[in-house]
């Protein structure tokens, strides 16, 4: 069903140099601390990172709670802000898709798409034959959900022993490891152009539309930088 | 478990899932040596970046709550820490949470 060689292979990259493991492990101490402080029993922490993991989104639904937000507009603000996951996904997927495997394994592990583990699939995938990539990939899914996981419960146990300036130091822990995984994928035009514009243009179109501001910088600059990188490569 | 609590949780999945599920349906037509595949891939890259430069500039949640400059300072220093550790990610990591927990504690 799953090759167990190439899922642990995946597994194992939570130990390597490029691991998302300190990143993720903080952010979502960050969160079990908020979720707890919000009223959440530990059995809702950890169901809320278990079904969503996706920290944006756990921060949009914590903050909707907390002005009393519809389920409708909970909705809305997480599927705004966790739109971004359905590039991540296209940009991903095909790499990893192989005829000898079952669809149900892409349809179950979609869920494990998030910053952390897409950057090092992305950047791992050429090191495995395309046929074993998805157990790879599974490996790496779920030792980055079992982080998120167990930073959770730590965040929830630890949440009185946290000051707020604990709690700040922790919360940019993320945008830093995310800053240095992007800079450290900046290797053609494309890739390059898009990150830079996007880093350009998601806070400018904060002014216009905070709602949509990422999706708006990101579709403008990422249509930009391909465009440029396709006139580049004639 | 009170009920609001786990709609909401229920909710939250069912629209973080939606895109994944999407993409995956969207990713069976797409070949990775293709355009569309290309242009993908960019808009993945750059929706990323904005959503990190915004959550460093404009930031949600309980980092709204430090000062704009040291957190500019705090991220600059940490790039060029992975710069000159041979892009390790341990340390940039590690130094950003002490750095801003300290400077946010001696300036507030």
């Amino acid at each position: 069903m799953i090759n167990s060689k190439y899922f642990f292979q995946g597994f194992s990259c939570i130990k390597k140099m490029d691991s998302p493991a300190i990143a993720l492990g903080t952010c979502f101490i960050a969160i079990g601390s908020l979720l707890k402080n919000l009223g959440f029993s530990i059995q809702e922490s950890i169901f809320s990172t278990l079904l969503t993991y996706a920290l944006p989104g756990s921060l949009v639904m914590a903050e909707s709670l907390l002005v009393g937000a519809s389920l409708i507009n909970i909705f809305l603000a997480v599927w705004l802000v966790n739109a971004r996951l359905y590039p991540m996904t296209v940009s991903l997927m095909p790499l990893l898709m192989h005829e000898s495997q079952p669809k149900w394994k892409y349809y179950l592990s979609c869920h494990f798409i998030a910053v952390s583990a897409w950057l090092i699939m992305k950047s791992n995938h050429e090191a495995v034959e395309k046929k074993n990539r998805i157990d790879f990939w599974i490996g790496i899914g779920t030792a980055t959900w079992t982080v998120a996981i167990i930073g959770t419960i730590i965040g929830f146990l630890a949440s009185d022993y946290l000051n707020k300036d604990m709690m700040i130091g922790l919360a940019i822990v993320n945008p830093v490891y995310f800053s240095c995984m992007m800079l450290g994928a900046m290797k053609t035009i494309q890739i390059s152009l898009s990150i830079i514009l996007g880093a350009i243009l998601g806070p400018l179109f904060f002014f216009i539309s905070p709602e949509w501001s990422i999706l708006f910088g990101g579709f403008i600059a990422g249509t930009i930088a391909f465009f440029v990188g396709e006139l580049n490569v004639k | 478990m009170s009920s609001s609590i786990v709609y909401a949780i229920l909710v939250t999945s069912f629209a973080t899932y939606l895109s994944r599920f999407l993409g995956v349906i969207s990713a069976e037509k797409i070949k990775e040596t293709s355009k569309w595949f290309r242009w993908f891939n960019c808009l993945a890259y750059s929706t990323l970046a904005a959503l990190i430069a915004r959550a460093i500039i404009f930031p949600a949640g309980v980092l709204s709550e430090s000062d704009y400059l040291t957190r500019l300072i705090v991220i600059i220093s940490s790039i060029l820490i992975f710069h000159f550790t041979k892009r390790n990610l341990v340390y940039p990591t590690v130094f950003s949470a002490i750095i801003l927990a300290l400077l946010n504690n001696y300036f507030s």
